[in-house]
């Protein structure tokens, strides 16, 4: 388990709770008092602490190494019948996005997101879940599919930003990332997004246009990351924590911005503490919602979809 | 050696009669160098008047409308909006009182401006955006002024070139600029449902989010010379990679060379070519 620096309280009561069942193992004494005693300061100090986070916390808990990533979620959710499917059928296979058709409770459904590694190597291969335009094109061409064949499209998306390298540029990364905005928003079945950590910006957006876009609790989701946005706008990294308040990233400041339809509620301390808990959580919104937006005319969908992206923004009106 | 020898002392010219060169007489192009008289510089449309350089100065949307409108005329559309503050954003200054300076300076209301005239003859809305309005980035006004310009053409069935030039998104309206390139590209793809042709002129620079929205979703997208276009700023990129960057790397030639412009056009033929596009769009 790693901890955060915020964390530390825990930390020290989980470790000593470890001591306590140690000293028992080898004593054999009784210690399941005790034991629960503590396991209740952990879970209040857990509660404490979740329940107090500043937006430069939450964003520290988008990016905690134990939080589980995309392809665990969706290997959870389809009982193992994932099916993923590879490549963009024009430049290779990106190893940052993923994407395939998976059941939930029978019924198919194309999964897509970014995919970060889970160790070292990984982490390289899958680019720190970076996609280049190839991945992009790759979650299109999903999309299509699943629209060919009346799929409902679920994407997951936990990404630090579209890989801003030289071959990218070469092969139009932001052409590949305006294009999904555009298709996206005419996508004849169900699209439901769900940010499960980092949301990026134009990276985060490019598979974000949804009936449903939602964000689990510890999640964040702008235009840029409170790193650049400080060495931007304050020219040093040392305004992270005030950028991430100022850019109002959080679940709650986008939901109250009217910029996102729902926040997801993680086991209590973050998704990290309980996967299987998050990942029952998140397959039950999804039958909840595809539930709901399976129930409109394709047409009718369409037009609320992009009448709902229209809607956002705040600008004065002059009377003329 | 007497020509050495000045025979009347002092400066004879009174300062009554002193000559003073009015200011901005002159232009220096900043890539050749050569320095040309200010109107005849614009007369040849802010392009340098050296043949082989042909650099094309940073204009603004008032340049662009009286270059592109017969007769500069045109109706000005959606010119009562401006930037709200919703996230009461502060970095060295508050959002707010740059909104004020920044109109002050530059005598605009947003980065973007429409209008809706003809180009010999032709009917066309163009959205121009100004650079010099908090680098031309992308806030609400931006997004919402394209999206009423759509409404506009679907309605009337009038074509819609974007002129972009921009750094990007608005950092001060975090996510709301972030979803202009969600909004816009929805309306874009009514336009495209519509189909009534929407030509995208990307100007130096175009960067970010408006290059990762509507400037690469043209019917067509055409591009001036030597313009930086890119997602990632060359500075990114060059740390990314860690080494530096070729050369004519990002440029409009380089993007076209990568099948990404349908043309590359100089801002002095731009309306004769843009007037033949519209017509063969029609006929």
């Amino acid at each position: 388990m790693n901890y955060l620096e915020f964390e530390k309280p825990i930390e020290e009561l989980q470790t000593q709770l470890e001591k306590i069942q140690e000293a028992a193992a080898k004593s054999g004494m009784d210690v399941s008092k005790i034991t629960s005693e503590m396991e209740e300061k952990i879970k209040e100090a857990r509660t404490k602490i979740y329940g107090n986070l500043t937006p430069w916390q939450r964003v520290q808990v988008s990016r905690h190494p134990d939080r589980p990533y995309t392809l665990a979620y969706i290997d959870y959710i389809t009982e193992g019948t994932f099916m993923e499917l590879h490549g963009d059928r024009t430049v290779k296979d990106d190893k940052a996005m993923v994407g395939g058709f998976g059941s939930i409770d029978g019924k198919t459904v194309m999964f897509i997101g970014q995919q970060k590694g889970i160790n070292t190597k990984m982490r390289q291969i899958r680019n720190f879940g970076m996609p280049n335009p190839e991945g992009y094109r790759k979650a299109l061409r999903l999309m299509k599919l699943a629209e060919k064949f009346n799929k409902p499209i679920v994407t997951l998306i936990d990404t630090p930003g579209a890989f801003p390298g030289l071959e990218a540029e070469e092969r139009g990364q932001g052409e590949a990332i305006a294009r999904n905005l555009l298709e996206m928003s005419q996508l004849k079945v169900p699209v439901i997004c769900i940010v499960i950590g980092e949301g990026a910006s134009g990276g985060a957006l490019g598979i974000g246009i949804g009936d449903k876009v939602l964000m689990l609790e510890n999640t964040w989701y702008s235009v840029i990351s409170p790193e650049s946005c400080s060495s931007i706008l304050w020219r040093n990294w040392n305004n992270k924590e005030r950028a991430a308040e100022a850019l109002k990233l959080t679940p709650n400041d986008m939901l109250g911005n009217k910029l996102i339809d729902g926040i997801v509620p993680e086991p209590i301390g973050g998704a990290h503490t309980n996967h299987e808990e998050t990942f029952k959580i998140v397959k039950d919104v999804i039958l909840k919602n595809l539930a709901q937006l399976e129930k409109l005319d394709p047409k009718k969908r369409v037009a609320q979809r992009i009448d709902k992206f229209c809607a956002m923004g705040v600008v004065n009106e002059e009377e003329l | 050696m007497s020509w050495f020898k000045r025979i009347k002392e002092g400066i004879t010219t009174s300062t009554k009669e002193k000559k003073e060169t009015p200011e901005g007489l002159w232009y220096k192009c900043p890539s050749c160098k050569k320095i040309s008289p200010t109107n005849e510089h614009a007369q040849n449309k802010y392009v340098c008047l050296n043949e082989e350089c042909h650099y094309h100065e940073k204009i603004g949307s008032a340049e662009y409308f009286e270059i592109l409108f017969d007769n500069n005329e045109f109706i000005e559309l959606n010119d009562n909006l401006t930037a709200g503050d919703p996230l009461e954003f502060v970095d060295t200054k508050k959002y707010t009182d740059r909104l004020v300076d920044t109109a002050k300076k530059t005598n605009l209301k947003d980065a973007l401006r429409t209008g809706h005239g003809k180009v010999e003859g032709e009917d066309l809305v163009i959205a121009c955006m100004d650079f010099s309005f908090i680098g031309g980035s992308m806030g609400s006004v931006v997004g919402e002024k394209i999206a009423r310009a759509c409404d506009y053409c679907i309605e009337n069935r009038i074509p819609l070139m974007i002129i972009s030039k921009s750094g990007g998104a608005r950092m001060m309206e975090a996510a709301f600029s972030l979803m202009q390139m969600a909004k816009t590209a929805a309306k874009l793809s009514l336009m495209s449902e519509a189909k009534v042709p929407y030509i995208s002129f990307l100007t130096d620079p175009t960067t970010g989010g408006v290059t990762a929205s509507y400037a690469m979703l043209g019917d067509l997208n055409i591009a001036e010379p030597q313009a930086l276009i890119g997602f990632a700023g060359p500075r990114v990129v060059k740390e990314t990679i860690g080494k530096d960057l070729p050369k004519g790397f990002q440029t409009s030639e380089f993007v076209l060379e990568h099948g990404f412009l349908d043309k590359i056009i100089n801002r002095k033929e731009l309306k004769a070519k843009l007037a033949q596009l519209l017509r063969m769009f029609k006929n």
